[in-house]
């Protein structure tokens, strides 16, 4: 016999209902707390682009597809057009505009897309060095094979692939 | 004098692309920003009989619902011409929801407005549209009985029918024919960014902010359809998110983005959704491509003769000119092209990457493998053999040609020669591995009206160019800076170039491979006016050093005017205009393209090789390596010009084994329609990609001789891979894309 857990869809004790209209949010973006007045079905990625004008992460598809919405969730890569803004309270939201140091100083990521020509019109590249950060920090850049599988959830049309893959090499390498 | 060009340097806009912080034109901010959502037709033909839009106004927000029955007609239809010609360039002579008809599947037949994006979406959603559906007519098999022959395609610019010599008398004499019959898979472009406008209306002025490869091919289109007066609309583009050629042309959304504003009386924000991505801005149209070539027993061509089959729109004769460099790369004295069509339920298909050169020579590098098979040569020295020293089709000399050195580079650095010529002789474990090559070609076209950009220096010596042209990921801003230092004598790090704007002078579409190549010409020619006119103010100037000298003997290095005489005498722009208590001065540069009558053949030339290695069972075929050489005239960067020839490659790669639509027979709609269906390489998919670039003098094309490296990069890659398949499995697969189904059929 089969212990039976908890239902996925039951309703936690906790949780009100809210909406459909307007309601009143509160997310941590970059480290700063932003209040906003929102549906419950608006994504995280047009709450940031819409309602905060936080317009790095790009709507590429708006399908779970391409990648160019990858934000952090309390560090974790996340596509932000998959993910609802509500469900995101009390958590730790990171896009590129927080990547950069206090004082604009560039983030080894990005300024190895910058030598290494990692991008041409660049829509794709913010969801890339999200990844590309947060996969460096993972460990998985043992060699080309790897960084390729990893960098394949993020597509990139102008397809500047081997020139990513030697950004991530030269922060891994430290060069 | 060149130091800056040629210089591998960093974009200047990557700080900007790295942070986020480049806006792309629907991330505009605005207050009162409405959101508009278009709704496409579910059927692929018949008409509209009915929308009910109660359910769509039940909706909170809703601000419009604009359909046949409301929107306003529009003022004109301009008639499709290429963008690059300068004027007004619409996708197809079609605006929809002028009338109840349906001509294609997804034909926008609503609009929907409403004060976020979820709720015009949703709106969008309830919608009722109905429909009196009649049978549609999309693909080559339903089509194919109905072909006629075009007098002309390409808005009339290209002859439907062409030929050379005596096609027949040169097959006679043949001793070996190789005829075969390529099948093309429609495209779709895909730019990672949707194409979208946002709107705003002044009282009766217009600003948009529209995803466009020339802003002022948006605004001269937008203005003769809604009939407004050229000086009431502003088009601002700075930043791109790629295009590939959907954005080349002017598709519906800006217009009607437009119109939507003026109706709800704020600004609107119209973002084509991923889905109608395919259905809205053109693709790249299915096709059938017919090649006879026939050769003496030494592997000298005596006939070419190609043939295309393929569907366009219910409005215009169009087919992407795949016989065009097709005609042109090989000494054959006897040559016939023709372009067949037929009507389809079809919006127009339009340019994408390597447009008809990539499909076009993608038949004739495969049917020229066979034909070295069957000969026994080397492909490489097939080729050669064939060489054309002057263009085959006119006769004229070549502006500057360099495809010999490419075979030669080309080849040194991929390893070509090590290859055993026998078909399925490497074997590695379960994998076959194969390699192949190809010739490209890619005409290096002038556009069709005069380029201009203004370049203005400051009293503290630093300097702005401006030129209306958007970037899109060519590094226009970078290299146009290059450009510009280099005819100032200026550093390049004192050089701004800006762009995007139709308040800058006029840059036609950058479409074709001809932005750099245009655009240089204009910030040379504006760059080089400014100079001259400082150094005649300075030797007129009494207070000068220079008073006196004849301009002739002036050279300009960092910003310092030096007099080649005894003593040196010299003096810094920025002295000059200080002196005379000016805080800058300025002048406006135009270049006259040379016309398409130019003698000379103008084509950019390549050759490209790669090796792949086929799993027969699983039917998989991983591309290890690619080579390309090319000889794009002068390289202005060599940094990004790499990145966009190795892009291109990488195209090259997709469309040979991922790319791929179909219409859907009886329903007449594509059967792909997000980027889960149709495939584009990813990461994994691309390998390394080895770049030669063989630079060739060019006097002709314009004033710095830069060909273009837009599409020369794809063009032949395709070709390159289909022969290595052959050499790796023994078959040879004439379709693109090459797929699992094929492999293991
Ligand atoms: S926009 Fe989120 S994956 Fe494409
Ligand atoms: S840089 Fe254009 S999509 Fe990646």
């Amino acid at each position: 016999m089969s212990v039976r857990g908890p239902s996925l869809t039951e309703r936690g004790p906790g949780l009100e209902e809210r909406g459909p209209g307007p309601v009143p949010v509160t997310l941590s973006v970059n480290g700063a707390e932003r209040e906003l007045e929102i549906e419950p079905r608006v994504s995280l990625l047009d709450a940031l682009r819409e309602h905060l004008d936080l317009t790095g992460p790009k709507k590429g598809c708006d399908q779970g597809a391409c990648g160019a919405c990858t934000v952090w969730v309390d560090g974790r890569r996340v596509l932000a057009c998959l993910t609802l803004a509500l469900s995101c309270e009390g958590r730790e939201v990171t896009t590129i505009e927080g990547l950069a140091g206090p004082d604009g100083e560039l983030h080894p990521m990005q300024r190895a897309f910058i030598a290494q020509d990692a991008f041409q019109c660049g829509y794709c590249t913010p969801g890339q060095i999200m990844s590309a950060v947060a996969l460096t920090a993972e460990g998985h850049t043992r060699d080309d094979d790897e960084i390729k599988e990893w960098m394949s959830g993020n597509l990139c049309r102008c397809a500047a692939y081997p020139h990513i893959r030697a950004a991530v090499r030269a922060v891994r390498d430290g060069t | 004098m060149t130091t800056a060009i040629g210089q591998p340097l960093e974009r200047v806009d990557g700080r900007a692309k790295v942070t986020g912080s480049a806006r792309y034109s629907t991330e505009i901010p605005a207050t009162g920003m409405a959101h508009a959502c278009l709704v496409g037709a579910q059927v692929a033909a018949g008409r509209v009989t009915a929308v009910d839009a109660s359910d769509a106004w039940e909706e909170p927000g809703v601000l419009a619902v604009l359909t046949h029955e409301n929107l306003p007609r529009i003022a004109a239809q301009p008639p499709l011409v290429p963008s690059l010609f300068g004027g007004p360039a619409p996708g197809e002579t079609f605006f929809p929801m002028q009338d109840d008809t349906v001509h294609y599947g997804g034909q926008a037949v609503a609009l929907v407005v409403a004060d976020t994006h979820e709720r015009a979406q949703h709106a969008a959603a309830l919608l009722r549209v109905e429909y009196e559906e009649s049978e549609p007519l999309t693909t080559i098999e339903q089509g194919r009985d109905q072909a006629y022959e075009p007098e002309a395609i390409f808005g009339g610019f290209l002859p439907g029918h062409s030929a050379r010599g005596d096609i027949e008398a040169g097959l006679e004499k043949a001793d070996t024919v190789v005829e075969c019959t390529y099948t093309f898979a429609a495209n779709n472009h895909n730019p990672l960014e949707t194409s979208g406008t946002t709107a705003m209306w002044d009282g009766d002025e217009l600003l948009l902010h529209d995803a466009t490869q020339g802003v002022n091919a948006t605004q001269l289109t937008v203005a003769a359809l809604l009939g407004i007066p050229l000086s009431k609309i502003r088009v601002l583009g700075h930043y791109v998110g790629g295009s590939f050629g959907c954005k080349a042309m002017i598709w519906h959304h800006p217009a009607l983005a437009a119109l939507a504003a003026r109706e709800v009386g704020r600004p609107v924000k119209l973002a084509l959704t991923r889905a109608q991505m395919f259905t809205s801005c053109g693709h790249r149209e299915e096709q059938e491509q017919h090649i006879t070539l026939g050769a003496t027993d030494d592997g000298r061509l005596t006939a070419l003769r190609h043939h295309k089959l393929s569907p366009t729109s219910h409005f215009d004769d169009w087919a992407e000119p795949s016989l065009n460099s097709a005609a042109q790369m090989y000494a054959c004295p006897n040559y016939e092209g023709a372009y067949r069509l037929f009507r389809a339920n079809t919006m127009t298909p339009t340019f994408m990457r390597g447009p008809g050169d990539s499909t076009g020579l993608f038949a004739l590098e495969c049917a020229m493998d066979e034909l070295a098979e069957r000969t026994g040569l080397d492909p490489i020295e097939l080729r050669l053999r064939n060489f054309a020293d002057s263009d085959p089709v006119s006769g004229n000399p070549w502006s500057s040609n360099g495809l010999k050195e490419c075979y030669e580079r080309g080849a040194a650095r991929f390893g070509w020669y090590e290859r055993d010529p026998e078909p399925r002789s490497r074997r590695e474990g379960n994998w076959l591995i194969g390699t192949g090559m190809a010739a490209a070609g890619y005409p290096a076209p002038p556009p069709g009206t005069p380029q201009r950009a203004r370049a203005r220096i400051y009293a503290d010596g630093s300097v702005v160019v401006q030129a209306a042209t958007p970037e899109f990921g060519t590094g226009v801003a970078t290299v146009m800076a290059q450009v510009a230092a280099d005819a100032l004598g200026v550093p390049v790090e004192r050089c701004r170039f800006e762009k995007g704007d139709t308040d800058f002078p006029g840059i036609a579409a950058a479409v074709g491979s001809a932005g750099a190549g245009m655009i240089s010409a204009a910030v040379h020619t504006a760059a080089t006016a400014l100079r001259d006119q400082l150094v005649r103010e300075a030797v007129a100037d009494s207070g000068s050093p220079l008073h006196g000298a004849d301009p002739a003997d002036v050279a300009v290095r960092d910003g310092v005017m030096t007099v080649s005489s005894p003593g040196a005498p010299s003096e810094a722009y920025a002295d000059l205009l200080q002196r005379n208590h000016r805080p800058d001065a300025e002048a406006s540069g135009t270049w006259n393209p040379p016309g398409l009558d130019t003698p000379y053949g103008m084509l950019t030339f390549g050759a490209q090789f790669a090796e792949v290695a086929v799993d027969p069972e699983l039917g998989m075929v991983r591309v290890r390596r690619m080579t390309g050489a090319f000889a794009p005239g002068r390289v202005l960067n060599t940094r990004t010009v790499r990145s966009q020839l190795t892009g291109g490659m990488l195209w090259g790669l997709g469309q040979a084994l991922l790319e791929a639509n179909h219409m859907e027979p009886r329903t007449g709609r594509w059967a792909a329609g997000s980027l889960g269906d149709y495939l584009i390489a990813v990461n994994a998919d691309a390998p390394d990609v080895e770049v030669e670039l063989v630079e060739v003098e060019d006097r002709v094309v314009n004033p710095l001789g830069v060909k273009g490296v837009g599409e020369i990069g794809q063009v032949g890659a395709n070709a390159a891979i289909a022969n290595a398949v052959h050499h790796a499995t023994g078959r040879r697969i004439r379709k693109m894309p090459i797929t699992i189904e094929d492999i293991i059929g």
